[in-house]
């Protein structure tokens, strides 16, 4: 295991840690998407947002994940306090609460979540565990999962996938595609469940019934260990390629720009 | 106005709008002016924060509309937590963004806004009473229709207001506050500081200028009423404050100890005289 203050310039890609490869391969997620809003939830997610926008898919807008969007990579922890007066930090626009809903509704939008449990469908519960009417453990609630992912390309971010993954979730609070097939005419026309990283491999739903598919197992993870972990019928496809490993460039960034303070390795301390 | 004289305005089984999000710029000395009035079976509906929390654990809830209940730097509320998992509140969860349709339906007058969210999930298991909609139009799409948020009063907190009742904000976001305003037959607005109408664009541009007078009632100065959410650029949240009102949530005594010292308060002010006493002896933030 590499220290992660280690020197920048040439960082040598066979010392990337399990939170840098799992941090690229959930920045991979957004390959493609061009110019829309990087909405990622949470501090690693928000990482994996700005190392997307940093090296390979510079027209994501993404913000201090307050109310401003900010065109320079900022490290995480950071917010903008005045927008006119903070130095190196270049805002680019104005997303308070109300312009996040109204632009997640318009579709230019790509949200990384969490989630309690989900199921081969990408069904996603972060909302009660247990009879939702007396939970058992009232989790986060349905939040806004029930509007992302219905209106706009979501992806998650699963840092123990053993927890996790389940057969069935208790709530629905993003459907999956099972559920979205049953909607009468064009209601799901917009859903799409791009990826799901977890600490072990990536995963898609590229299959004809919609069901998750093993995209690509992280370096130093077996197929054993991915399958001992998933209680449902995974897709393996014949060959299952390693998940790629961070460049030079993509470590340089994680270690020294987007996260010096190593805020991205507290979802590994499980 | 006196947050006590807006509490007067109030009555057991009200249906009661808060502003602000989570635990940013709350109407906290309206809250705590409710806490200590005998009023009960209400029906809150906000964004929530510590005043679903404190509201819930004092047993004043009957029914909760909610978009989420959430501290921020503590993603759930512990005491919404407790009364989901007893069984203490009717809970009608929405959708984040659902919710603000709600708000909207009710600014605009008409009966329900249409949405994609809630499709597919629990949204609409979990509220039987959410109908949907066909559009009459020939896409044919089926959508969810938010009804109207019925709300008698709204409580607000802005950073400055003048005696008419026009708020303003200086944050970096208004949230929804505007349209609980709007959406409610009645509204009474709290202020950091109350100033004069020729004052009001001395320290913000005029589009920080959004709750006009027309839908106010009262105004209640009170300096650092939004204690212990946040309030920029005023003030930011009293964190250490926050968590041990969060840890109450465990210990039924420690909850004991913070409604005496805290909530049995006569007022506001004395409210921020402890608050200025716990700053001098150190243990404050």
């Amino acid at each position: 295991m590499s220290d992660a203050g280690s020197p920048a310039e040439k960082a040598d890609m066979s010392d990337a840690t399990i939170d840098e490869i799992c941090l690229v391969a959930l920045a991979e997620a957004f390959r493609g998407d061009g110019e829309l809003l990087c909405h990622p939830m949470g501090p690693f997610p928000v990482a994996a947002g700005r190392l997307a926008r940093a090296s390979f898919e510079p027209d994501l807008m993404l913000t201090d994940t307050i109310a401003y969007a900010v065109a320079g990579t900022l490290a995480l922890g950071t917010t903008v306090g005045d927008p006119s007066g903070d130095e190196g930090v270049v805002v680019e626009g104005y997303l308070p609460f109300r312009t996040v809903f109204d632009q997640a509704w318009s579709g230019r939008r790509h949200v990384v979540m969490g989630a309690s449990q989900i199921d081969c469908h990408g069904n996603q519960n972060f909302a009660a565990i247990g009879d939702y009417r007396r939970p058992k453990a009232q989790l986060l609630g349905l939040r806004g999962a029930p509007g992302n992912v219905i209106n706009h390309t979501t992806s998650y971010w699963i840092p123990s996938q053993a927890r996790t993954f389940a057969e069935s979730v208790d709530v629905v609070s993003g459907p999956g595609y099972d559920r979205v097939a049953e909607l009468p005419g064009p209601s799901g026309r917009f859903h799409e469940i791009r990826r799901v990283v977890t600490e072990l491999a990536a995963y898609d739903f590229e299959t004809p019934d919609r069901t998750m598919r093993l995209r690509s197992v992280h370096p130093g993870v077996t197929l054993d260990d991915v399958l001992a972990a998933t209680p449902f019928e995974l897709v393996v496809p014949g060959e299952v390629p390693a998940s790629r490993l961070p460049t030079g460039e993509e470590l340089h960034l994680i270690r020294n720009v987007i996260d010096p303070t190593n805020i991205r390795k507290h979802e590994f301390r499980s | 106005m006196t947050e006590d004289d807006v509490v007067v305005e109030l009555s057991d089984g009200m249906t009661i709008g808060i502003g602000g999000w989570g635990s940013r710029r709350k109407p906290m000395s309206l809250v705590r002016a409710i806490l200590r009035s005998g009023l009960k079976d209400l029906h809150v509906v906000s964004y929530g924060g510590p005043d679903v929390g404190l509201l819930c654990a004092a047993g004043r809830v009957r029914k909760l509309t909610y978009g989420f209940v959430s501290l921020d730097s503590i993603p759930l509320e512990p005491h919404f937590r407790i009364a989901r998992q007893t069984g203490t509140v009717e809970a009608r969860e929405y959708d984040e963004g659902a919710f603000y349709l709600g708000l909207l339906a009710a600014t605009h007058r008409v009966p329900f806004y249409p949405t994609r969210a809630g499709l597919g999930s629990d949204m609409l298991t979990y509220n039987p009473d959410l109908k949907t909609v066909t559009s009459p139009y020939e896409d044919g799409t089926e959508l969810v229709a938010v009804p109207a948020f019925d709300i008698d009063v709204s409580l607000v907190h802005m950073n400055r207001a003048d005696a008419a009742g026009n708020g303003q904000f200086l944050g970096p976001d208004l949230y929804f506050d505007d349209l609980f305003a709007m959406a409610a037959k009645r509204t009474f607005m709290s202020c950091e500081r109350l100033v004069a109408t020729e004052d009001l664009l001395r320290e913000g541009s005029v589009h920080t200028l959004r709750i006009p007078r027309l839908h106010t009632d009262g105004v209640v100065e009170a300096p650092g009423g939004a204690h212990f959410t946040e309030c920029p650029p005023d003030y930011g949240r009293d964190e250490a404050f926050q968590r041990e009102y969060a840890a109450t949530a465990r210990d039924p005594e420690a909850w004991a100890r913070f409604q005496a010292d805290w909530l049995d308060l006569p007022s506001h002010d004395e409210y921020r005289a402890r608050l200025a006493e716990r700053a001098g002896a150190g243990s404050g933030s």
